[in-house]
């Protein structure tokens, strides 16, 4: 079988970012891809480039976050050079929409209390319905108003994704299509990754989604992941109306409308319920009037890849060097900072943040570290 | 009116005659038709261009699961013409690009 200097396990945003950034960094990577039986949340997320919200419980995701969004047109401009394709990347800011007084009070509280955790170096406004009505002319006479976050974005996920692995390719980089890995076994030198033979590599870094649950152990890793269920509609293209994304409606570069944002535990099912579907619709047409008759042509449920905080989770193992793992929520937000700050770590360099310890999955042990 | 279109009726068609509108276009229908059916025998081959490239698209698949034959039917967008029996007097226009949101026809 075959040798190589990094196995990457996944071959989707996460997996993709971090193998373009080994590659940047000089190395020789193949990534191995499960093939379309898997989850596959990088074809089913919303496509935001989000920073506002996250980090209540940890503000040093949401520097992590705000540096990645930061980065992002760096990203796009190498990836749409290397690929030939649009990203459709757009940053202007972007709403969090409450539909209560309530609701914006209780958001505009944790943001305050976001921002007094990083020294007052957090932007964000709240706006109340007339002012929002300024920005965002088509919402409703129900919307109380909206938090605006001006780091927020949006791109096109699935060509973040085809222009990662074009880039790759176009690179010289190996992609092992149809690849579910069962077996990782730590090598008195490197790792065999799969069912022996198997190939053969120095460093694997495990960037497989929900799998990662299973393979962390094999390698002295620990990955407690669980997935959470969100569902999309897809509706049909529009003449432009949302010059902004929102947590709860976005319009793409082609004009499609997208509702989303809910959450449920159901396990592994990716399905989708009428009851979702409806209550999405009814929001998305409470903040925005307009929607009212615009036709629903797809919809589709997608598992986020959730730890126990929500948080990042980067760690090398200590147990067998040279495995490493790179799970996370925010596949696109974070496609950024894992291309262009965290592959160049794993490649050997030191830490792109002095706080990337707090990414470490030692904050779920039930003691301290041992 | 000579018409041009390479789909030719069966010569036992019984079915009544209808009046029907494209683009302006005064056209006949057979009732029973599906609009796109009725549009294709009229020798329209483009019904809309798209949002994305205008790129020109027309009927393609028939049973409702391509998108290709949108048009706007008596002034609601984005209708398959293909899932849609054409009646007396419809108007219809061709899609141009993306629907507008709100009331109202989208072009106009």
């Amino acid at each position: 079988m075959g040798e190589t200097e990094y196995a990457v396990i996944g071959g989707g945003l996460v997996g993709m970012a971090v193998a373009f950034g080994l590659q940047r960094a000089g190395r020789r990577v193949t990534v191995f891809d499960e093939g379309d039986v898997a989850f596959r949340a990088s074809r089913g997320n919303f496509g935001l480039v989000w920073v506002q919200g996250k980090g209540a419980g940890l503000p040093d995701y949401a520097r992590w976050s705000r540096l990645s969004a930061a980065l992002w047109p760096e990203l796009a401009a190498e990836l749409e050079e290397a690929s030939g394709l649009k990203l459709e990347l757009s940053q202007p800011g972007g709403f969090d929409i409450c539909l209560t007084e309530a609701e914006l009070a209780a958001k505009a509280a944790s943001m305050a209390a976001l921002r007094a955790r990083l020294d007052g170096d957090y932007p964000f406004e709240v706006l109340g319905h007339n002012r929002l009505r300024e920005m965002l002319p088509a919402i409703g006479p129900k919307v109380a108003g909206a938090i605006y976050g001006p780091e927020d974005g949006h791109v096109n996920p699935l060509y973040l994704l085809r222009a990662l692995t074009a880039a790759f390719l176009g690179r010289g980089g190996r992609i092992e299509n149809g690849a579910a890995v069962a077996e990782i076994a730590p090598l008195a030198w490197g790792f065999r990754i799969g069912a022996a033979p198997g190939w053969r590599a120095e460093k694997v870094v495990l960037c497989a989604g929900l799998g990662n649950a299973r393979l962390a152990p094999l390698v002295g890793l620990n990955a407690p992941v669980k997935p959470n269920r969100g569902q999309v509609l897809i509706c049909e293209r529009a003449a432009p109306f949302l010059p902004y994304p929102n947590l709860h409606v976005r319009q793409t570069g082609e004009g499609t409308v997208q509702i989303g944002a809910s959450s449920e535990d159901v396990g592994l099912d990716d399905g989708t319920t009428p009851q979702a579907m409806a209550a999405m619709a009814k929001q998305a047409v409470d903040m925005f009037p307009v929607l009212e008759n615009i036709r629903v042509v797809r919809a589709w449920g997608a598992l986020r890849i959730m730890s126990p905080d929500g948080h990042p989770i980067y760690e090398a193992s200590r147990a067998h060097p040279g495995a490493s793992l790179v799970t996370c929520h925010s596949g696109v937000t974070l496609a950024a900072c894992h291309a262009l700050r965290l592959a160049p770590w794993i490649a050997g360099g030191s830490p792109p943040v002095p706080y990337l310890e707090s990414f470490s999955a030692d904050r779920f042990a039930l003691s301290p570290a041992a | 009116m000579p018409i041009d279109s390479p789909f030719r009726r069966l010569p036992d068609a019984q079915a009544r005659t209808l009046a029907f509108t494209f683009a302006g276009r005064e056209l006949e229908a057979r009732e029973g038709d599906s609009l796109a059916a009725a549009i294709l025998a009229a020798g329209i081959a483009t019904t809309r261009h798209t949002p994305v490239s205008g790129a020109p698209r027309g009927p393609y698949c028939m049973i409702g699961l391509c998108f290709e034959c949108l048009v706007e039917i008596d002034g609601e967008p984005n209708r398959q013409a293909c899932m849609v029996e054409v009646r007396d007097g419809m108007r219809v226009k061709a899609m141009q690009g993306a629907r507008g949101l709100g009331k109202g026809p989208a072009d106009e």
